[in-house]
């Protein structure tokens, strides 16, 4: 037996292609465009103008603000909860280690109204806040709190298999050439995590950006001061602007290409420095 | 001392804490552990358990009598019917997407990847909003719809096909990287033994994935059930015809029936541990699959 006659022992790869491509058209690829079709109709000024509109830009800056730093702030508890599951031992870390996925299982809205009562003046953490003159419910607060909770466990699972397969090896290096635990972290651990932990917060990063479900709870959508840009689209959808909700849908699109780009140059990077393909 | 190390690797993390180059002082634990679990109890348990407190507290009665109410029961019917169409459609692609790309090599592949998980960067908001561009009134085939009476906008088809978009990479996410690490050596064996591509499928590659496909379901099942922002957009939020189970918890909520939207609540937040419980034991299985197949 020749290679050449046995190049395609397989059968189905035309029937499987096809149909993959037939769904992903069907489903993804020919509604997605109707959002460029739609807003390359409109002129330049009236595209402009409804994207850059001041309550518009507004939503930006909360959205991307927020998001930013609920990202930064998972990256910091998130490396310390990674790091506490793979490498201590204590009562219940296999249940933390499971509830940590939480967010990605429960529903966004039952999210939004659950934080909105613990958070809201008379909850049980915004009664405590609320003496200190802290309000976190119904304000920009409110949309970082939402946005901590869904984008918590991205980080913790970046990081926790590259801390599980970390070998020893180079530690135990580090503390023979006299290196204390707090160098050979910042020298040894820390650079082979920062590929996954850069991922991770990327990822919670792009979430935070278009979630719609758990912030509009809690957020008191204030225009101007706590309104996010997914609620706006749905607000000019609402009022019938179809043209207005458009072109926001498609500077948010194309925001989504450009993080999924970065994610995806940041996983090559870090299968390249991990040696891995996971 | 050997013991010991065969004691430690056995528990994963104790390995980390008899080595004296990786333990960490017992002041480090303490705050290392002592504020991340701080952490996740503020923003990851406190608002799980907020919702059973908020759904009982006006008494198991209410609770109840929330759950069995007409608009709750069709609420649950449609997130099932939705969930019930969605998953196996998004099963049978993840198994056509993982065969094509993990058993032939053609030009593109990687771009069908990324294009394959597209839909997780896009903003739920926006998935609803471009059905609503192909099929609402003003968008591409809304007059033509309009004119044979077909609805599907704001209505059960639209909620159907949002939850198929924000679903879709689920299944195929899970296989696509398995099934191209274990190559197509077996199936290609199989063939040259005599097996119909069909049986080489079904009795060679689907018991080899059958922990990822699982795992795959148990997700897409678990988004398919909890959908917000999408299928929101296309709803039109008609009661007892076009709500889901999470949009009846908003409409509860806004219409200040807290007892009754932590009621609905509750069963999804019950889906959600569910979810987390089989997927645990799912990837315990797989992993004692890899190490039981490494042994032999």
């Amino acid at each position: 037996m020749s290679a050449g006659v046995n190049k395609r022992v397989l059968p189905g790869f035309g029937l499987s292609l096809g149909f993959t491509l037939v769904y992903l058209s069907l489903i993804v690829l020919i509604p997605l465009s109707a959002v460029f079709l739609k807003s390359s109709a409109m002129t330049w000024d009236e595209f402009w103008s409804a994207v850059t509109a001041p309550r518009v830009v507004a939503s930006y800056q909360l959205t991307f603000g927020a998001s930013f730093l609920a990202a930064c702030i998972n990256a910091v508890f998130g490396l310390l909860l990674a790091w506490g599951l793979t490498r201590y031992t204590f009562p219940g870390r296999k249940i933390v280690d499971a509830l940590i996925d939480l967010p990605f299982a429960l529903p966004t809205a039952v999210a939004g109204i659950a934080l909105t009562a613990i958070y809201a003046k008379n909850g049980w953490i915004g009664s405590l806040l609320d003496p200190l003159g802290i309000k976190i419910a119904f304000g920009p607060a409110g949309v970082l709190v939402a946005l901590i909770f869904i984008g918590l466990p991205f980080v913790v699972r970046t990081v926790q298999p590259v801390l599980e397969d970390l070998e020893t090896e180079f530690e135990e290096a580090a503390a023979s050439l006299g290196a204390n635990r707090w160098t050979a972290f910042k020298r040894v651990v820390f650079p082979t995590l920062l590929p996954a932990l850069t991922t991770g917060f990327a990822l919670a990063f792009a979430r935070a950006v278009g979630e719609y479900g758990s912030v509009i709870f809690i957020a008191g959508n204030i225009p101007m001061v706590s309104e996010i840009t997914p609620l706006i689209i749905i607000t000019k959808l609402e009022q019938f602007d179809y043209r207005g909700a458009t072109a926001i849908a498609a500077v948010m699109l194309v925001i989504s290409f450009v993080m999924l780009l970065i994610v995806n140059a940041l996983q090559a990077w870090n299968a390249h420095r991990f040696g891995r393909t996971v | 001392m050997a013991a010991a190390t065969i004691d430690a690797r056995l528990h994963g993390a104790g390995k980390f804490e008899v080595n004296p180059a990786t333990r960490d002082s017992r002041w480090v634990k303490i705050a290392v552990l002592g504020v991340g679990l701080t952490y996740f109890l503020i923003f990851l348990l406190l608002p799980l358990i907020a919702v059973f407190a908020e759904a009982f507290r006006k008494g198991a009665e209410t609770y109840f009598s929330a759950l069995v109410e007409p608009d709750a029961l069709s609420a649950v019917k449609l997130t099932l019917l939705a969930a019930a169409i969605a998953v196996p459609l998004n099963l049978v692609f993840g198994l056509a997407a993982a065969w094509a790309i993990a058993k032939f090599e053609f030009p593109g592949k990687n771009l069908l990847i990324t294009l394959i998980d597209l839909p997780f960067s896009v903003s739920p908001v926006v998935a609803g909003l471009i059905y609503v561009l192909v099929f609402g009134r003003q968008g591409w085939f809304g007059p033509w719809l309009l004119d044979h009476d077909i609805k599907i906008i704001f209505a059960v088809p639209a909620i159907v096909l949002a939850t198929i978009f924000v679903t879709f990479p689920f299944i195929a996410r899970e296989l696509i990287p398995l099934m191209q690490a274990q190559g197509k050596d077996e199936e290609e064996a199989a063939i040259s033994l005599g097996a119909s591509g069909i049986q080489t499928f079904l009795r060679v590659t689907i018991p080899n994935v059958k922990w990822a496909l699982l795992y795959g379901v148990i997700l897409c099942n678990a988004r398919a059930m909890g959908e917000f922002g999408a299928v929101s957009v296309v709803s039109g939020h008609i009661r007892g015809e076009t709500n889901t189970m999470p949009l009846y918890v908003e409409i509860l909520y806004n219409e200040y029936q807290f007892a009754a939207a932590f009621a609905v609540a509750s069963l999804l937040a019950l889906l959600a541990l569910v979810t987390l419980a089989l997927k645990t034991y799912v990837e315990w299985r797989a992993n004692k699959h890899v190490v039981e197949g490494q042994g032999q």
